[in-house]
């Protein structure tokens, strides 16, 4: 049965003109929407560093920069015997860096000591086990880090060290050191495995040990992907609000002692979120201050470690 | 050359290298035990102290002075609230962007710089984001402490993750898979929509898990915004206000009184057992689809 | 047809190897190997890929260990000693059989600590300068890197890495140098200064050199050994002899055939 669709001749070729102008709206509007899309990331930083300024702005009309980030004396909402209140930001800034660099002194050498095992050491079954194990630490939401630290290191700490508060930097800089191994672990032990077999070929046909080979030839190789895993994991640290909110305490103190309690610019910013601060107020904008720093200091540690992970990854 | 006295002028040591060899290894050994230690250790006092306040009751009571009759009601739905309003905000524009830097954008300077970008989102601390959801979304917006601001707040949040898990499973498509579309006459939209993305499902959809993992657990943003930390109502809209898990775990843990310190671990567990569905299920879906691509 | 070499007293042998195999799992990689490798001379390994040349020079530095799963049959001594005993070590084996690889592989350090590197590891008793310049000056490349020992050894030429290489293998003072396929990867005139390096340390080193190049074998060694691999895909040797004759009169019909380019 012949159909009528068959004779062609002399109709309209089926992709007509018409069709096509239509597509390209659907092709031009597709093409927008992607691009919108992808602009939405643009407008998520400029708001975040529109937001932080503009409030800032606010803030420093009242407080000159000066005062706020060489003063020592941090109390924005209570007054001190004289009834004056202090805008000295090192404080907070002194009691971040004292978590950071505790939890960095514990998952650095963990760390880097995990990444060697599983690249130069572990035999296949055992790494498939253990990779996965450790990356589970980073996968546990910080608030369930901050419970433990309260309820699990810190009475442990205090049986060792009598002398030790409740909220303290100790317990929060260690747990915060367990939750960043991961990363450490992680990004080091991919600068190692990317290090060629035929430079471990080499060293063992030297007469070295296997020890050798791993710290002294594959370890040196990898060691600016190992360093800017450093960099993240501090960064990341730094900016941890929960675990250091619940475990290291709420009074600004500039000390380097651990066994004290602190505060860290995170937790500030969830003490004065939590309470009644009028919007406008210096008390609100003293948010975005804190917030405008705690930014640009993991900002620029993210931007050298990016650097330098991009450094490595070329000369391969 | 004199090999025979290549002693003289060489004294490996090797015993004492096998020492060290040895004590090396120790140390390595040690690193991963603390690693291990330290999770076993989390999860045995999570679960020593949690199992004894889980009931039915804890699911489905609300928060309370008394902890006997305190529960995660409002808090899960809380939770499954912000989920579905991050999901619905964080996906499709975070897969738009994805497919946008994947398929349509050239290799200019704009297009590298929404590449840095988006790597710099990833990085910023959890609580500026909730700095910009109060701002923006709260002051300037006036839309309140809501779901809403929530939702959004999170949304951008994880949109980073989801962005570039995206990116990475459109690029797994073979590109001989898009030339043969393009050959046939299809237009970059119809390649994107009928032969990428389809193939990308399944990557996207682990990526996607993986985000909501981390939204799941994050309760800085949520305090910055102001959720509530006690709740007596499952909200019922996205204009309510709300809390979520984490939040009533960090209450739950800042309490002094007795009993709360094992409520909070009750709820962590609740939240853990979660996460590890959800991980499982981004697991399987990986592993259904390697096997696939592998036939 | 193995071509059995003749235990004789007059010849020197540094290596030798009895009815060996190397398996790999349960695969059987070559076999039956029955060779000795005659001191400071240069004897050439030949043969179609696949022949399992590399896997048994590797037999030599006992770098086949690495391979996980792999194991070694039969009897190889060095010097008289058997270097699979299970009282040696196979870390003092590779101090003394030191071998240099297909594609050059200096360490991501300068050319001065690639060549110390060797020296530190093995306890090297003398001035590390002095030590440095000896092997960089027996591998031909002193002159070229002398004023820029400290310079990244990447930043040296395909050809001048792998002399750089040599010179790592030589401080540390082997009495053999195993060299796997040393030249495949450079250009003509650095493989020509390679063999004329081979040709100058063979007064005083062993040298056992794999390679897929009939000619470059001809060039270079003294003594040549043609292998290929069986039906049952291990690998085995056919013949050996002094290279001229292999060359010119070999007295198995397979080495002909590859020879002369029938197959291979």
């Amino acid at each position: 049965m012949a159909s009528t669709n068959d004779t062609n001749q002399g109709q309209v070729p089926r992709f007509s003109l018409g069709r096509r102008r239509k597509g390209e709206t659907t092709e031009r509007l597709a093409h927008g929407l992607f691009l919108a899309a992808a602009l939405v990331s643009v407008a998520t930083t400029v708001g975040i560093v529109l937001t932080l300024f503009v409030q800032s702005v606010g803030f420093f009309s009242e407080i000159s920069p000066w005062e706020f980030l060489t003063g020592t004396e941090w109390s924005p909402i209570l007054k001190d015997e004289n009834g004056a209140r202090h805008y000295g930001v090192l404080p907070l800034v002194a009691g971040t860096m004292l978590v950071a660099v505790i939890a960095a002194a514990l998952a650095i050498p963990t760390g880097v000591g995990i990444a060697i095992f599983l690249s130069e050491y572990a035999p296949d079954r055992v790494r498939k086990v253990l990779k996965p194990a450790i990356e589970v630490l980073a996968g546990i939401p910080t608030v369930v880090y901050g419970y433990f630290a309260l309820t699990f290191v810190t009475p442990i700490l205090r049986t060792i060290f009598p002398e030790l508060i409740i909220f303290n930097a100790l317990s929060a800089g260690l747990v915060m050191g367990l939750m960043i191994v991961p990363m450490i672990s992680s990004l080091s032990e991919d600068a190692m495995v990317a290090v060629p077999r035929s430079l471990r070929q080499a060293a063992y046909a030297l007469g070295a040990t296997r020890f050798e080979v791993a710290l002294r030839v594959v370890f040196p190789a990898a060691l600016s992907g190992i360093v800017a895993s450093f960099i993240l994991a501090i960064s990341r640290a730094i900016g941890e609000t929960m675990l250091v909110t619940i475990a290291a305490g709420a009074t600004p103190r500039m000390t380097l002692n651990p066994f004290e309690s602190i505060q860290t610019m995170t937790a500030f910013i969830v003490q004065v979120s939590q309470g009644e601060a009028p919007r406008g107020s210096l008390e609100y904008n003293t948010l975005f201050a804190v917030g405008l720093l705690l930014f640009f200091m993991t900002l620029g540690m993210n931007v050298i470690g990016s650097i330098i992970v991009r450094r490595f990854r070329e000369s391969y | 050359m004199a090999f025979a006295d290549r002693d003289r002028r060489f004294r490996p040591r090797l015993p004492r290298r096998k020492q060290w060899g040895t004590v090396v290894y120790a140390l390595l050994v040690l690193s991963i035990l603390v690693g291990i230690v330290g999770l076993v250790t989390l999860i045995a006092q999570v679960l020593l102290e949690g199992v004894g306040w889980l009931s039915l009751g804890f699911i489905t009571n609300f928060s309370s002075r008394f902890p006997e009759r305190a529960g995660v009601w409002a808090a899960l739905w809380g939770t499954v609230w912000i989920m579905g309003i991050t999901f619905l905000f964080a996906v499709p524009v975070g897969v738009g962007a994805a497919v946008y830097l994947e398929e349509y954008a050239p290799k200019n300077r704009l297009t590298r710089l929404i590449e840095l970008n988006i790597a710099n989102l990833a990085g910023v601390p959890s609580i500026v984001y909730g700095l910009l959801g109060l701002a923006v979304f709260i002051s300037l917006l006036g839309l309140g402490r809501t779901l809403l601001t929530g939702g959004m707040t999170m949304g951008l949040l994880v949109m980073p993750i989801v962005i570039i898990s995206s990116r990475e499973a459109i690029r797994a498509v073979p590109s001989t898979h898009r030339e043969a579309a393009y050959g046939l006459g299809a237009t970059r939209f119809q390649v994107v929509m009928g032969v990428v993305l389809p193939q990308a499902v399944p990557g996207i959809m682990t990526g996607t898990i993986l985000a909501m993992s981390r939204a799941i657990g994050e309760a800085a943003p949520m305090i910055a915004i102001a959720a509530l930390t006690f709740v007596t109502f499952a909200p019922t809209g996205p204009m309510d206000r709300f809390t979520v898990l984490p939040i009533q775990i960090y209450n739950w843990v800042q309490d002094p009184r007795e009993g709360f310190s094992g409520l909070a671990a009750a709820g962590i567990i609740v939240l853990l057992v979660v996460l590890l569905s959800m991980n499982a299920i981004a697991i399987l879906i990986r592993n259904k689809t390697q096997t696939r691509s592998e036939e | 047809m193995t071509n059995k070499p003749e235990t004789s007293t007059a010849i020197d042998y540094v290596l030798q190897a009895r009815d060996v195999a190397v398996y790999y799992g349960g695969f059987r990689a070559i076999k039956e190997i029955d060779l000795d490798v005659p001191r400071n001379q240069i004897t050439a390994l030949i043969g179609p890929s696949g022949s399992g040349k590399s896997t048994l020079l590797r037999c030599f530095n006992r770098m086949n260990d690495l391979v996980t799963g792999s194991s070694v049959a039969g009897k190889i001594t060095f010097n008289g000693s058997d270097i699979y005993d299970h009282a040696v070590d196979p870390t003092e084996v590779r101090s003394r059989i030191g071998m240099v690889f297909q594609k050059p592989n200096p360490f991501p350090k300068s050319i001065f600590a690639n060549v110390a590197f060797g020296l530190k590891i093995n306890g090297f008793q003398g001035d590390l300068q002095e030590g440095v310049e000896r092997s960089l000056k027996a591998a031909a490349l002193w002159e070229d890197v002398k004023d820029r020992l400290h310079d990244g050894a990447q930043k040296l030429s395909g050809g001048q890495q792998q002399r750089l290489c040599i010179a790592r293998a030589l401080a540390v003072e082997p009495e053999v140098i195993l060299m796997d396929e040393p030249a495949s990867a450079l250009d003509p005139l650095s493989t020509l200064k390679i063999e004329e390096l081979m040709r100058d340390l063979s007064a005083n080193y062993t040298i056992v050199i794999v390679t897929h190049n009939m000619q470059q074998a001809a060039r270079v060694s003294d003594q040549t050994a043609f292998m290929t691999m069986d039906e049952d895909r291990a690998g085995h040797l056919v013949e050996i002899g002094p290279t001229n004759e292999i060359f010119t009169n070999p007295r198995n019909q397979k080495t002909e055939d590859y020879i002369t380019g029938r197959f291979g």
